[in-house]
C-alpha cells in the first residue's frame, strides 16, 4: 500500500464541482499528515483540459474513454475501483453527493476495503477515523475504521473550496483502464427550465419544510412572502411531495442559495438542506422540536408551532 | 417484471433521541422506528411499474424493530403482492449487514428489478442501495427519480443537483436507488392495513444477523446541543414575532 490520499475529481458540463474542490483541500492535509501525495482521479472523455484546475493534487490521473462522456455510474465506478486496487492509497476521498453515491459503496466492495459516509471530518492521524453526522443531523459520531485503509463518502462543507482551488497542474499521467461492457448507457443531460422565480436572486426567502404539514398551509406562508417581498422556498420532502415546483428546492439536490434573510420554517434542517442555504447572511430558524440541527446553522432560533407564528408575522410586517 | 423492493425501520426523524450510558448508541429502549421515507418512494416507483407494464412487487425487511410487521403490511395494503420478514428480533444492524440480509434473500431469486431508498439516516457504514448491488454485482444508479421500463432495461433519471438531471438506459437485472417516485407515495387508509393484517400473508424468513463486516466502530456519540451559536427567542409568539421583525429590520428587508 501507499501513503497517498486519492480524490475523485467530480465533474459535470465540462466544470469541476465545489465538492472536488473541498475534498482537495480537505486531502491536502491528510496527505501531509500520512506523508503521502495527494492524487487526483479525473474520468470522462476529453476532460484533460480540466487538469489545469487542480493544481492542488501532487498527481492526477487521466482515465479517458469516451463512453464515460457522462458519468456512468458503472463505468465510473469500473474505473476508480481500478485505480483503488492499484495504486492501493491509504485513504480514497469520494463526495457526498448524486455521483459519489453511486461509487462510494462499489469501491469500498470491489477493493474490500470499509466505506464511512456522512464524513463531516476525516482523520489520518493515528488510526484512520472521521467525525460523521448521522439520523437527519441530530447526531454526531467520532468513528474509527478497523484497516489501514478506507474509503470516505464526505459530505459537502468539510474543508473550504477555495483552499483547493489552484491552478498549474501537478504531474499528469494517462491511464488506461478496460472499462468492459457496459449494463449501462448514458442517453443524455437535462438542464433545468428556466421560468419559475429563481430563489437564487431573492434577498429575502421564506422556506417551509415538513413542520408545514399539508399543501394548504402553504397559502399561508406565501402571505408572509408576499408580505415581505420574498419567495416561498421549501426543503426537498415538500418538493418531492410535489407541493412546491423542484425549482423552489434549496439544498444538495436543490439549489444553493445566500440570500439576505433566510427564514426556515418547520424545517429540520439534516445536512442536505443545511448545504444550501448555511451561507445566507441571517438564518432565522422556527421549529417545534427544540433538538432540530436548523438551531444549530442559525442566527436567530425560536422553539414554537409556525402556525402561531405567521400570522403574528404578516401583521407586524404589513404594518412596517 | 418482477420488482423486489427493500425496506428499512428507522428511527423516527421527530422524535427526541438519547444517548445509551456508554454514549456509543441511540438509547434504543423507548425508540420509536418508521419506514424510511425513501424505501416509502422506492415502494410508490415500484408500484407505479407494476400499474405500468404488470408484473408482481415483492417487500423485504429486516426484522429489526416492532414497527416493522407494520410496515410490511402497509405495503401489502398499498399494493405489494407479497412481503417477506428476514428473521425476528435481529436488533442492530449496520448498512453491511442489512446489505447482506437483502443480498441473501435475493440471490437465486428472478427480481427483474431491486429498488430501495437511496438513503437511510443510519447509514454509517455505506448506502445499503449500492452495497446490496455490489454484493450481487447488478449494475445500479442512485438518485434515481423516475423510470420508464422498456423491453430487457429500464430507462432512468438520475438527479444531480440544481435541477439537473441525466438519463440512462440499464440492462436488467438491475438495483435502483430511488431519492423520489414520479408521484408522492400513496396514502392507504389504516382500515386497508388492518384488513390486510386479518388475512395474514407476511412470511417470516429464519436468519440470523449477518456478521458485520463493516470494520467502522462509534468511538463517541454526541447530540449537539440545539441553537449553539443561535440567539434563542424566549416567550411566545407575540413576542418573537416582535424579535424578529427586528431582525428583519436590522438587515434592512422590512
Amino acid at each position: 500500500m501507499s501513503n497517498d490520499v486519492l480524490v475523485y475529481v467530480e465533474h459535470l458540463e465540462g466544470a469541476v464541482t465545489d465538492s472536488t474542490f473541498e475534498l482537495l483541500a480537505l486531502g491536502r492535509g491528510l496527505a501531509s499528515v500520512k506523508g503521502g501525495e495527494l492524487v487526483a482521479a479525473l474520468v470522462g472523455s476529453g476532460v484533460e483540459s480540466l487538469a489545469g484546475e487542480l493544481g492542488a493534487a501532487d498527481r492526477i490521473l487521466v482515465v479517458d474513454d469516451e463512453r464515460l462522456a457522462i458519468f456512468d455510474p458503472q463505468g465510473n465506478a469500473r474505473v476508480l475501483t481500478t485505480l483503488v486496487r492499484d495504486r492501493e492509497p491509504a485513504m480514497v476521498l469520494v463526495p457526498y453527493t448524486s455521483q459519489g453515491m453511486d461509487l462510494a459503496a462499489d469501491v469500498a466492495v470491489g477493493a474490500d476495503l470499509p466505506l464511512v459516509s456522512f464524513c463531516r471530518a476525516v482523520r489520518a492521524d493515528g488510526e484512520l477515523g472521521a467525525t460523521v453526522q448521522l439520523y437527519g443531523g441530530k447526531v454526531e459520531a467520532d468513528v474509527v475504521v478497523d484497516a489501514d485503509r478506507a474509503v470516505f463518502a464526505v459530505l459537502s462543507g468539510a474543508a473550504s473550496a477555495e483552499d483547493g482551488r489552484s491552478g498549474g497542474a501537478g504531474n499528469v499521467e494517462q491511464v488506461a483502464v478496460d472499462v468492459g461492457d457496459l449494463a449501462i448507457r448514458a442517453a443524455g443531460v437535462t438542464l433545468p427550465e428556466a421560468g419559475d422565480v429563481d430563489i437564487a436572486t431573492q434577498e429575502v426567502l421564506v422556506a417551509v419544510g415538513r413542520g408545514i404539514e399539508s399543501e394548504d398551509n402553504i397559502e399561508e406562508v406565501q402571505e408572509l412572502a408576499d408580505a415581505l417581498g420574498a419567495a416561498v422556498a421549501a426543503s426537498r420532502p415538500i418538493v418531492d411531495q410535489g407541493w412546491l415546483p423542484k425549482t423552489r428546492q434549496v439544498g444538495k439536490s436543490g439549489l444553493k442559495v445566500k440570500p439576505k434573510v433566510y427564514l426556515a420554517l418547520g424545517i429540520s434542517g439534516a445536512p442536505e438542506h443545511v448545504e444550501g442555504m448555511r451561507d445566507a447572511a441571517t438564518i432565522i430558524a422556527v421549529n417545534t422540536d427544540p433538538q432540530a440541527p436548523i438551531f444549530g446553522v442559525a442566527h436567530y432560533g425560536w422553539v414554537g408551532d409556525l402556525f402561531d407564528l405567521v400570522p403574528e408575522l404578516v401583521d407586524r410586517v404589513e404594518g412596517e | 417484471m418482477n420488482i423486489a423492493v427493500l425496506l428499512r425501520a428507522v428511527p423516527d426523524p421527530v422524535e427526541e433521541l438519547e444517548l445509551n450510558d456508554e454514549g456509543t448508541d441511540l438509547d434504543r429502549d423507548f425508540l420509536g422506528y418508521v419506514l424510511n421515507e425513501f424505501d416509502d418512494h422506492a415502494l410508490e416507483e415500484a408500484l407505479l411499474i407494476k400499474e405500468d407494464v404488470g408484473g408482481t412487487v415483492t417487500v423485504f425487511a429486516p426484522g429489526n424493530a416492532d414497527e416493522v410487521d407494520q410496515i410490511l403490511y402497509t405495503a401489502l395494503a398499498k399494493g405489494a403482492d407479497a412481503a417477506k420478514k428476514l428473521g425476528d428480533d435481529l436488533g442492530l444492524l449496520d448498512a453491511h449487514a442489512q446489505a447482506a440480509l437483502f443480498a441473501d434473500a435475493l440471490s437465486g431469486g428472478d427480481h427483474d428489478l431491486v429498488l430501495c431508498g437511496v438513503q437511510a439516516s443510519d447509514e454509517l457504514d455505506g448506502q445499503v442501495a449500492t452495497l446490496v448491488a455490489a454484493m450481487l454485482d447488478r449494475p445500479h444508479v442512485a438518485v434515481v427519480v423516475g423510470t420508464r421500463p422498456g423491453d430487457g432495461s429500464i430507462r432512468v433519471t438520475k438527479e444531480y443537483w440544481a435541477g439537473i438531471t441525466a438519463d440512462y438506459d440499464v440492462d436488467l437485472p438491475a438495483v435502483l436507488g430511488i431519492q423520489a417516485a414520479r408521484e408522492a407515495p400513496r396514502y392507504v387508509a389504516v382500515a386497508k392495513i388492518r384488513q390486510a393484517q386479518q388475512a395474514g400473508g407476511l412470511e417470516e424468513i429464519d436468519v440470523e444477523a449477518p456478521e458485520s463486516t463493516a470494520r467502522v466502530k462509534v468511538v463517541e456519540m454526541r447530540i449537539p446541543e440545539a441553537g449553539e451559536g443561535a440567539e434563542m427567542i424566549e416567550g411566545d409568539e407575540e413576542a418573537a414575532a416582535e424579535r424578529i421583525v427586528e431582525i428583519l429590520r436590522a438587515a434592512g428587508v422590512v
